[in-house]
């Protein structure tokens, strides 16, 4: 309850000094439906942010207006009414989630349970209101000693808004421009929080970073912001989400995600995305439209994307890499996992800029059901890259008569020093494979489970250990009931 | 005990096995040979369970319960091992892995725990070395790229490991060299006891050289037709399915 009466405060407070004349009921936690300058006004008053950035935000809300929807992605939904959302809603209170896990849906909680995830950490992630005594914010706090005696800055948007202006300046918008593209340009004008790493000169960041040991991350997944640092020579490898099927009442998501590597750094970001994809008969679900770049600003730095992506009714997602830096290295391993009726459109850029640069893309689509899923990809070797190099794979695995796979490179090459290659095959889990296991004394799901695992050997192995355990059962979990 | 009754399966709308009858006690090695198309490997499939193998007729009891009312794994479950004929290939999957889901899987079936990763690492290169088989062998993934040899010896790895009460070898002496055959020969020997139920289908009298069978049996066009000891096998060698009065329309 404290928690609550401190949100209502602030927005009272908030609401309060607002010039602009907006006026919201403080009972409902939430601004208004809609969107509009008022509500980023608001959204950036509460956040007690600087002035410039409210201007960045206006000036990218102006963009928004003019631009149209992309309609190219191979994914189909309906339009999508910008003013029937939500764009601002204080953080969760008691009162709102599920008193005990016994109000939670069973379903969930199987689904945990078959994850191996702890009572207390269901009832984070199930929403249920926990005095905050768990392991978890001991953890935390040890947690961010550590980090900051390494001089590593690692918090929330809203604080390096006010802690590190000057950074925060030089990078956001940096390797997203605003209007990179509509979903990009929405995020702009409205985020709500997110994540900011700096990793110094020449450090290594000793740990996994991860938001989910970040508590005050609570519901900020709709808009979130990230911003990832890696000065000369040091390294970090940042794990984004949770295996674990994540309560959420938002239907649209849409994320930016900016990584900077300078010269010798390296940054490993890796992603298990596992929102809510909608009921078998294809209601519901998130809309998950993701802008993720990172730029390779250094000479020899590295970026490398890793991503298992089970969740969403609708994926629109493409994490790239700028490659600037000369001998510069950037890598995308994707699964991507669809199901009932899940859409997915994913896939890299690799964009060759310096010279002796190279790219690796193994990408593993798995459909089932009625689901699409659809790999897209750009290799683009520009003029002054010279003995620019790219690895492609894309291979396609189905299950069942009713889904589709597809595969779209787009390959261009303004270098004649360049080698590129793309291989791609599409295969079925074959009758005679299931019948093996289950003689051996597989249960079909089981069976199903193994050899997609199998299959995705290659981008599994390139998460970090404790996330490929659960990344592993995941994928199972998420194909069940696709056979038999 | 495995009990089969007046046994009818039919494949893709073709009656296959019409009326197979076929009892095997704990502590038997049965032989079945038969010409090409007689049912061998239906017989094996239909025991199994798999899809596509359709039983219009009889009944296959083992100890007592119905076989057929089972899916395949939960008959894997009840110990039964099917030594296949083309062992499959799993991309990506080790067989220390994919050994380790299935143990676990039978092992939570008949309600034990799973057993440890020590323990388990242990028994699979005891396995391996008592069937003379590189423990690389195990890293590999599930028959990837494996010769044919090479698959027939993980089938023994996996049975060594697995350890039936029902094994059925569907022709796992098929164009093996003299040491594979040596090596099946060795797993199934290996595997014989008192409490052990063997049934090996096979084209050849070779394999009946290192593993002597109890009883030989003679499928012709989906029953069996003929019954007997070692020697049957013997004869069959020496004067041919025609020369024992058998042919492909012994029905």
């Amino acid at each position: 309850m404290a928690a609550t009466k401190e949100a209502r405060q602030t927005v009272e407070e908030v609401s309060g000094e607002y010039k602009y004349g907006f006026v919201t009921n403080i009972e409902t936690e939430k601004a208004p439906k809609g969107l509009n300058e008022d509500i980023i006004r608001f959204i950036s008053a509460k956040k007690k942010e600087p002035q410039w950035l409210l201007d960045w935000r206006l000036k990218a809300y102006a963009k928004w207006l003019k631009m149209e929807e992309p309609t190219w992605a191979m994914v189909d939904y309906p339009k999508i009414d910008f003013q029937d959302i939500y764009y601002y809603a204080a953080p969760k209170s008691a009162d709102d989630g599920p008193k005990s896990l016994d109000e939670v849906d069973p379903e969930l909680l199987r689904t945990y349970e078959k994850l191996g995830i702890s009572l207390k950490e269901q009832e984070v992630l199930s929403g249920v209101a926990v005095d905050i005594v768990f392991d978890s914010v001991s953890v935390a706090t040890t947690f961010r000693k550590k980090l900051k005696e390494a001089g590593i800055i690692f918090c929330s948007i809203s604080e390096a808004a006010h802690d590190y202006p000057e950074m925060m300046k030089k990078y956001l918008g940096s390797v997203v421009p605003v209007a990179d593209n509509y979903y990009s340009a929405l995020n702009s004008a409205v985020f709500t929080d997110g994540t900011f790493v700096y990793i110094p000169k020449g450090v290594r960041c000793p740990m996994e970073l991860s938001t989910y040991f970040r508590i005050n991350e609570a519901n900020t997944g709709q808009f979130e912001r990230t911003i990832i640092i890696a000065d000369e020579g040091s390294y970090v490898s940042y794990l984004e989400g949770c295996t674990a099927p994540q309560r959420d009442e938002n239907q649209l998501h849409a994320a930016v995600v900016e990584l900077i590597t300078h010269d010798d750094a390296e940054i490993k970001y890796s992603t298990v995305q596992n929102w809510y994809p909608g009921d078998k008969n294809g209601k519901g679900g998130i809309y998950n439209f993701v802008t993720k770049r990172g730029a390779c600003r250094g000479k020899n730095s590295k970026i490398s994307w890793t991503q298992v992506e089970t969740g969403s009714a609708i994926t629109w997602k493409y994490p790239s890499c700028l490659l600037i830096g000369d001998g510069s290295v950037g890598e995308f391993y994707s699964v991507a996992i669809t199901n009932n009726y899940q859409q997915a459109d994913t896939g890299t850029k690799m964009i060759h800029i310096g010279k002796n640069t190279s790219s690796t893309i193994i990408s593993k689509g798995i459909s089932a059901g009625k689901s699409s899923a659809t790999y897209r990809g750009l290799v683009r070797v520009m003029a002054g890259a010279e003995n620019a190099r790219n690895f492609t794979q894309c291979d396609s695995l189905l299950i069942g008569d009713l889904c589709a796979a597809h595969t779209i490179p787009y390959i261009e090459i303004k270098n004649p020093t360049a080698q590129v290659e793309h291989e791609a095959t599409t295969s079925k889990i074959s009758d005679e494979q299931l019948f093996y296991c289950q003689q051996r004394g597989l249960e079909v799901e089981d069976s199903v489970a193994l050899i997609v695992n199998g299959f995705c050997r290659d981008v599994m192995q390139n998460l970090p250990m404790e996330f490929a355990v659960e990344a592993q059962k995941l994928l199972g979990i998420s194909l069940e009931g696709s056979v038999g | 005990m495995l009990e089969i009754k007046n046994l009818h399966v039919t494949v893709g709308g073709k009656e296959i096995l019409k009326g197979l009858n076929l009892v095997i006690n704990d502590g038997e090695v049965h032989a079945i040979m038969g010409p090409n198309g007689a049912g061998k490997s239906t017989l094996a499939y239909a025991i199994a369970g798999k899809d596509g193998y359709e039983i219009t007729q009889g009944s296959v009891t083992y100890n007592g319960k119905d076989m057929l009312a089972m899916s395949p794994d939960e008959r894997a479950g009840e110990g039964l091992f099917l030594g296949f004929q083309y062992p499959v290939e799993i991309p990506g999957v080790s067989n220390m892995t994919f050994l380790r889901s299935a143990l676990n899987s039978q092992r939570r079936y008949r309600g034990d725990k799973d057993m440890a990763a020590v323990d388990f690492l242990k028994l699979i290169r005891l396995r391996a070395s008592e069937l003379n088989i590189d423990p690389e062998m195990l890293k590999r993934p599930v028959n990837v790229g494996f010769s044919g040899g090479e698959k027939k010896r993980n089938e023994m790895v996996q049975m060594a490991v697995l350890d039936p009460h029902l094994a059925i070898l569907d022709e796992t002496d098929s164009g093996l060299d003299i040491d594979a055959l040596k090596v099946v020969a060795e797993g199934i020997n290996r595997l014989r006891g008192s409490d052990k139920a063997i049934l090996m289908i096979t084209h050849y009298q070779r394999l009946l050289d290192y593993v002597v069978p109890d009883f030989v049996h003679i499928l012709a066009a989906g029953r069996i037709v003929k019954t007997g000891n070692k020697d049957l096998a013997l004869e069959l060698e020496a004067k041919g399915y025609v020369g024992l009065g058998i042919t492909e329309n012994a029905a």
